[in-house]
């Protein structure tokens, strides 16, 4: 069996609202709720869901950019080859703890310094950790410019960012992520500012380096065809929690959680004498599960297809 | 992996060596800069060249001192009688007569033994320029040039040392603002707002009134009121929209210090905004110069804004350019040395923001 490089167990993400005249504490948004998955090594797992719906946030609680209200994110630590607790390390532990995960923005024209050449930019990383020479970065970053096919190197890196185009500056992202050899990757929907005939190829990119450097994915998108040419598995999100996790396949041919339904009957299909079925929203089978299993959070319904059962009745509409 | 410690200190002292290299090759393919740093340069020279000059005997300091200063220009003036009517043959009005070179006999109160057609042997002040004084001299006597050089001096150690403080006050302040917010935030905004509400030219009185301000007292002090007012919110406004840039974020993904991302990625971005700053302050640093020195609030024996203010008080300003050399040297300076210091900001900026340099 294979190990996990992530787990991930009930992690909760609170915003206060505040307000009045001492902003007194009105109430919180539960903008994470009790999240958990896991992933194992070199696998990917896809997060998909409807704007706002809190993949982002768990994004950043995983990558530590937002200090987690509650839960456990347990990481392999590739050394000792052991998961570890993140919220066990000292600062010295974290640092040497941040080399192994690293993240992938949305917006290729926001993610990148203005004021850096991409030579700068993608030295930043073995910078900060400073791993060998000037003359040895500088290789790295040529090496690394030629993986995500930025070729010839030399003619990218005194150049700056707007200088690129959104396809180039998004495997410049990936270039940077990268050069620390990473054992996980945060990918935050890289693709949706890309057109659609650049994001095959820096999907395709994606998935060559996955299976070359053995990195493993989680990958955030509000497109479950993305989803399925990327990942594994699939954990469909809404309202800060996961309401169903199952592999690529069995998720897409059997959907059981009628948001899951609702989400897959919206792809659009390129067919114009294509009529779109309204979805009936069925409760039936999801209220048979949850009567069946009063007690769990999580029911797996056979093949690690897990549903959760909580009741959505009153919020999908 | 990591490298000694030794290492480490030899690999940085090379990036920076290269940062510098790489920063001033950008500055110099920029116009406008070296425009400006010629102009900053050509001032900073004249400053330096006045003290050399008296140090090796060139200029005498009883003739060419600024302030104590006094040369006997003499002049020969034929003395005539204005006509009562005009025009008359010689003028064409009453403000032609005495011409240059003349002197009313009406006026010789002090040389009644003087008839029409006599020369009057006396000295002119303010005399135009001439070969020994190169921009003339004052009514007082005193050499223009050496005054320009002495406020040049002036204007270098008030502009400079009050805009760099400042600047460099409310862009660590503002900075530190943004990126740490809660408390700190709180109290330095609440800081701020106290300094804009405080009269600054009321407190320069009263400071005035305890302590001898001297040139480098006021930079001090004009510094410190620019650096804690206003220039703090703005620059907080701009680094708090720098702060949550994605490669801000990505930057601490990696591992990056809270210091590592200040200096590398917020102060950077929000350096251009602090250049405009120091480039006001500079400016505006003078020109309180002047008007302390106008209100004699201040221990300053000369400097442009004296100048300026003396050729007032003294009736010349009115007069046209017949006396340009009283005012028009002095109030260049003050623009062109501005300027020089605008175009630096400019040049600088062209440093800092890529999307302003050719290719």
């Amino acid at each position: 069996m294979s190990k996990n490089i992530i787990e991930v167990k009930n992690l909760e993400k609170y915003y206060e609202i505040s307000g009045g005249f001492f902003s007194r504490t009105k109430g919180v948004v539960k903008a994470v709720d009790d999240v958990s998955f896991e992933i194992p090594v070199g696998e990917s797992l896809g997060l998909v869901g409807q704007s706002g719906c809190g993949k982002t946030t768990t994004a950043r609680s995983l990558c530590l950019l937002d200090p987690k209200t509650n839960g456990e994110i347990n990481f392999l630590n590739p050394e000792t080859q052991k998961l570890e607790s993140i919220d066990d390390l000292d600062d010295i532990e974290l640092k040497n703890f941040r080399r192994n995960i690293q993240m992938i923005f949305q917006d290729p024209y926001e993610s990148l310094n203005p004021r850096w050449t991409i030579k700068d930019i993608i030295l930043e990383p073995l910078n900060i950790h400073n791993i060998g020479n000037l003359a040895d970065r500088e290789e790295a970053v040529k090496e690394i410019l030629k993986t995500v096919g930025l070729t010839p190197p030399e003619n990218y890196m005194p150049r700056y960012p707007h200088e690129l185009s959104g396809g180039q500056r998004q495997r410049v992202s990936i270039a940077r992520t990268l050069i620390m050899k990473p054992k996980f990757v945060v990918c935050d929907e890289p693709t949706s500012m890309l057109d659609v005939s650049i994001r095959i190829s820096i999907m395709d990119l994606m998935l060559n380096l996955a299976k070359d450097l053995g990195i493993s994915y989680l990958y955030i998108t509000h497109d479950l065809a993305v989803a399925r040419y990327m990942c594994n598995r699939i954990a469909v999100m809404f309202n800060g929690k996961i309401v169903e996790i199952a592999e690529t396949e069995k998720l897409l041919s059997n959907p059981v959680h009628p948001y899951t339904k609702r989400l897959i009957s919206s792809i659009p299909v390129p067919d114009p004498k294509y009529n779109r079925v309204e979805y009936d929203l069925n409760y039936d089978e999801l209220d048979e599960i949850i009567k069946n299993n009063p007690d769990k959070k999580m029911v797996d319904i056979g093949g690690e297809h897990f549903i959760a059962t909580h009741d959505v009745k009153d919020i999908l509409y | 992996m990591s490298n000694t410690l030794k290492e480490q200190e030899e690999l940085q002292k090379q990036l920076r060596k290269e940062a510098i290299r790489k920063n001033w090759k950008l500055f110099s393919q920029s116009k406008l800069g070296m425009i400006g740093l010629y102009i900053v340069a050509f001032f900073l020279f004249l400053a330096l060249l006045q003290p050399f000059l008296f140090i090796t005997g060139i200029w005498n300091p009883a003739i060419y001192d600024p302030v104590v200063g006094y040369d006997k220009i003499s002049a020969n003036l034929l003395v005539i009688e204005c006509p009562k009517e005009y025009p008359s043959e010689k003028y064409e009005s009453y403000e032609d007569c005495p011409g240059p070179g003349e002197v009313n006999i009406k006026k010789l109160y002090m040389a009644p033994d003087l008839e029409v057609g006599d020369y009057y042997d006396t000295f002119i002040q303010p005399a135009p320029p001439s070969r020994t004084h190169l921009l003339g001299t004052d009514s007082l006597g005193r050499d223009v040039f050496s005054q320009i050089m002495e406020g040049s001096q002036v204007a270098f150690v008030l502009g400079l040392l009050s805009a760099t403080l400042g600047v460099g006050i409310s862009t660590i302040l503002g900075t530190i603002a943004a990126f740490f917010g809660g408390r700190v935030d709180a109290y330095l905004m609440r800081q701020s707002d106290l300094v804009l509400m405080l009269p600054s030219l009321p407190l320069l009185f009263i400071i005035s009134a305890f302590a001898e301000l001297k040139v480098w007292h006021l930079a001090i002090v004009l510094g410190v009121l620019g650096g804690l007012g206003g220039s703090v919110i703005t620059i907080k406004s701009q680094a708090l929209q720098v702060k949550v840039k994605p490669y801000v974020d990505s930057a601490r993904i990696t591992g990056g210090s809270k210091w590592q991302i200040l200096f590398q990625h917020i102060l950077p971005n929000v350096a251009p905004l602090a250049l405009l700053f120091m480039v006001f302050s500079v400016t505006g640093a003078i020109a309180s110069e002047s008007v302390l020195s106008f209100l004699g609030l201040l221990n300053i024996d000369m400097s442009w804004g004296i100048m300026i203010y003396l050729s007032q008080t003294d009736g010349f300003i009115f007069s046209g350019l017949d006396f340009w050399w009283l005012i028009l040297p002095a109030g260049l300076a003050v623009t062109f040395l501005a300027g020089g210091f605008y175009l630096v900001g400019r040049g600088l900026d062209e440093v800092f923001n890529p999307r302003l340099r050719k290719r």
